[in-house]
């Protein structure tokens, strides 16, 4: 279903990821963070000290120019961006969280985004009573990570390919019972990468789209559309069964859209926050459309989506699990548990190559399912600041 | 009691003497039945003395606070919007003459002045009544005040016609030709047990229990002709309706309703609000459009969602709520100011961006949301959410609004309109007459 928000996260801060590990230190479970000020105006930028201990520190920015600013924290090279925060309206204040490791910084403002940025300031921090650990440069495996995901999705995406022909030869050649039994399988691959499809915001509801989801007059393509008519007994009373022409205009269209999501994600590239936040978005959709079933309205295979949304964002934190294991390895750990015990309870729907129909679940076991979600969701949802600031 | 009886001739001139009708029936037989007259509780009175200690907090203010039931527009639309809500829709039930609703109506106008004042319901109100009648109040707002109650009538598009085509009150000619159900939007999930209904009750207080008081004993003084179809409690508002008031938080901690119409903007409200008498239809001149939402929130999805994103979806900042372009919470928007790559610092997507009025034609809408949870759903989810409720001169304002959300809004993945009503809310009552009685003149 479309998400529109999906693709502000993945293109709208894709920023973010880029080298903002270097510097960084582990998280000082002892330390609350040194509150400072920054005052960015037209001419200046104002920082209340110029120096703090090792640990945490926490910029509160204030914008009292009239133009859009930003403010840097900047490597000892006076270049390398250890912290930023960006887009301050005038007027506005942010706050900047960031780790910082004993050593030499400059910090620095630039009002209306452009140029070189004015009021740069050594900035200094100094060793910490409890002491911190400087972690070495992670942009190497930041880079793999990166590099991994993108071939992921390509691989997902040319499955999807694929298993969508054969899918599509089925259906139109009226073989429906082959098609119900491609469904779920083929559909997975797109689930596993759902929030990098949901990117393309005009692509995604023409596959994906749920009949609820239409708007008056709408044209309705995509895998639901087909999907209510290979399972018209769960469709309404006076639900009549497509046309020959019908089949074949929808069958042409999602083979169609299939491959112009093919040729789109050649081009992609991600960033580490793209990758986290793609595991958090994969987890929100299981939230809020497979666990309660309304994914698959007639098929009722929510649980394959379920778990491909599941398998998607393991593989986003499987590549940075590394990089989380030096940042903070409780957060690892807390993250390993949780999502055992999600396939721990996945698996045990698990009925040959597939899973329980979502109408054959028990009250008891989509409790226990969404429980189980809100407890990875909740550690989930914190590896972004984990591994960004 | 007979449908009979109950349509026995009664002076709705007197409102100030409480339902009399049903009162008088209801004792019949009694000997003691005059014994009490005239001295059901004034719980402005007795609020007054209670209230005396409490100091002169912000409190003590709106707990006296009384708006008039009888005036030219109802209460319940510009009144500064009070921090509680329980509003009902009722459908008329089966058999009930033309007669008997305007009835109905009658009745609900009475005990609306008289618990709008501060009065129990009833000649006897809630204890003085004969000792072998049930109280004709219900009592649970004996010494509360009003906390600024206002009851706020309307009436859907089935009390015209129903959905078999049927005129059961000979009104159908009579039907404003814009009281046609909401259409689908997209992504909508509605639940025919919380939308619809021939009637609406909007009962408003600062206190809840006198909220809930006057839809209990509306519904109560309605059995038999009409029955709850649903009804919802809303425990904060979520909208400011006066420049007075500070603006309040939804649900998802942000600001709601800053940009809405206020009270003090009588060119905006006249504009905006109230049908006129060249919109027609006449009976409705005065009135406004009533439009119901009950919107789920998934709020423990939004809760784990970052910062950067809460402030995204809506386009401003959380704490102070001013747009993200800058500026305080009352700055006017710059939709057009750009960050880092040339993006809009108020996305396309932001629910701000595309609720306001310069992205819908200049539209407004005078909403009186509330917050609300109910308990809580089968996986263990807050079964929370804001219960939408805007006014407005026609229904088009809101479905041009809804449509180019329902479309883009980012805020589309945490919520779900699941219940939907509109409702004609006709002009205010004149002291001795009853609501909407223009429209059976």
């Amino acid at each position: 279903m479309p998400r529109v928000i999906r693709s502000a996260r993945l293109l709208g801060v894709s920023l973010l990821g880029v080298g903002l590990l270097s510097g960084c230190v582990a998280n000082n479970p002892t330390g609350e963070s040194v509150a400072l000020t920054v005052e960015s105006s037209a001419d200046g930028c104002t920082v209340s000290a110029t120096e703090t201990p090792a640990g945490a520190a926490s910029f509160s920015i204030t914008n009292t120019g009239d133009q859009v600013t930003e403010f840097y924290l900047l490597g000892d090279d006076g270049l390398r961006i250890v912290g930023e925060a960006e887009n301050i309206g005038p007027g506005l204040t942010r706050d900047l969280v960031v780790q910082l490791a004993e050593g030499s910084y400059f910090t620095a403002c630039k009002p209306g985004m452009t140029g070189d940025g004015i009021g740069k300031a050594a900035f200094t921090v100094t060793p910490s009573a409890s002491g911190t650990v400087v972690n070495t440069d992670l942009d190497a495996q930041v880079d793999t990570a990166n590099e991994n995901y993108t071939s992921y999705v390509k691989d997902q995406i040319s499955q999807l390919v694929t298993g969508t022909d054969a899918f599509a030869t089925a259906y139109l050649a009226g073989d429906d019972e082959t098609a119900r039994a491609l469904y779920a399988p083929t559909r997975m691959h797109w689930e596993r990468v759902e929030t990098v499809a949901e990117s393309f915001g005009d692509l995604d509801p023409k596959l994906d789209l749920r009949e609820a989801d239409l708007e008056e007059g709408q044209d309705w393509t995509g895998w639901h559309a087909i999907e209510k008519d290979l399972w018209p007994n769960d469709a309404e009373g006076e639900f009549e069964p497509y046309s020959a022409e019908k089949r074949a205009a929808l069958t042409e269209q999602l083979v169609t859209d299939t491959a112009t999501l093919d040729a789109n994600v050649q081009e992609l590239s991600f960033t580490l926050s793209q990758q986290t936040n793609g595991a958090i978005g994969l987890l929100d959709e299981v939230a809020t459309g497979k666990v309660t079933g309304e994914e698959e309205a007639w098929s009722h295979t929510d649980l394959w989506d379920f778990q491909a949304n599941i398998d998607g964002a393991k593989v986003l934190y499987a590549g940075v699990r590394d990089i989380l294991l030096e940042e903070d390895p409780d957060l690892a750990a807390s993250l390993d548990t949780e999502f055992a015990a999600l396939q721990t309870l996945l698996d045990a729907e698990r009925i040959g190559d597939g899973f329980t129909l979502y109408t054959d679940l028990t009250p008891a076991e989509i409790r226990a399912l969404a429980d189980q979600v809100n407890a990875l969701g909740e550690p989930l949802n914190r590896l972004t600041a984990a591994l960004v600031l | 009691m007979t449908r009979a009886k109950r349509t026995a001739s009664t002076d709705p001139a007197s409102p100030g003497r409480g339902l009399s009708r049903r009162g008088l029936l209801g004792l019949a037989g009694a000997s003691v039945a005059g014994i009490g007259l005239g001295v059901a509780g004034d719980r402005v009175a007795l609020a007054a003395t209670t209230t005396l200690g409490s100091g002169s907090g912000a409190g003590a203010a709106s707990a006296s606070m009384v708006y008039p039931f009888y005036g030219s527009h109802q209460a319940g639309i510009v009144t500064p919007a009070q921090d509680r809500l329980h509003f009902a829709a009722f459908d008329v039930s089966a058999g009930v003459t033309r007669a008997e609703l305007i009835e109905l109506l009658q009745d609900w106008t009475i005990a609306a002045a008289a618990m709008s004042a501060g009065r129990d319901v009833g000649e006897y109100g809630a204890v003085s009544g004969p000792y072998d009648a049930p109280p004709q109040d219900t009592g649970e707002a004996q010494g509360l005040p009003p906390a600024g109650l206002t009851i706020t009538f309307g009436f859907g598009p089935t009390l015209f016609e129903t959905a078999d085509g049927v005129d059961r009150f000979g009104i159908v000619g009579r039907r404003p030709a814009d009281l046609t159900p909401l259409p689908h939007f997209p992504r909508d999930d509605l639940d025919d047990g919380r939308s619809d209904g021939d009637l609406c009750i909007q009962a408003c207080s600062n206190d809840p229990q006198v909220a809930v008081h006057a839809i209990r004993n509306l519904s109560r003084i309605a059995f038999g002709r009409a029955a709850l179809r649903w009804s919802q409690l809303g425990f904060g508002r979520t909208s400011s309706t006066s420049t007075s008031q500070a603006t309040p938080r939804n649900l998802f901690g942000f600001k709601d309703g800053t940009a809405n119409i206020k009270a003090e903007e009588p060119d905006v409200v006249t504009d905006q609000v109230w049908v006129s008498a060249a919109d027609g239809p006449a009976w409705l001149a005065g009135g406004s459009y009533l439009v119901a939402r009950r919107i789920r929130m998934t709020i423990e999805t939004w809760d784990r969602s970052i910062l950067r994103e809460q402030e995204a979806v809506f386009g401003r900042t959380k704490g102070v709520g001013a747009p993200l372009s800058g500026g305080t919470e009352f700055s006017e928007p710059d939709f057009a100011l750009a960050g880092r790559e040339d993006q809009p610092l108020i996305g396309a997507a932001a629910h701000m961006r595309l609720a306001h009025p310069t992205q819908n034609h200049g539209t407004k809408m005078l909403r009186r949301g509330y917050n609300f949870v109910d308990g809580n759903d089968d996986l263990g989810r807050l079964e929370a959410g804001l219960f939408f409720i805007s006014f407005q001169r026609s229904p088009t304002q809101f479905t041009t609004v809804q449509l180019n959300l329902a479309k883009h809004d980012a805020l589309n993945e945490y919520i779900r309109h699941v219940g939907s009503a509109l409702f004609a809310v006709p002009a205010g009552t004149p002291d001795g007459g009853y609501v909407g009685a223009a429209l059976f003149a």
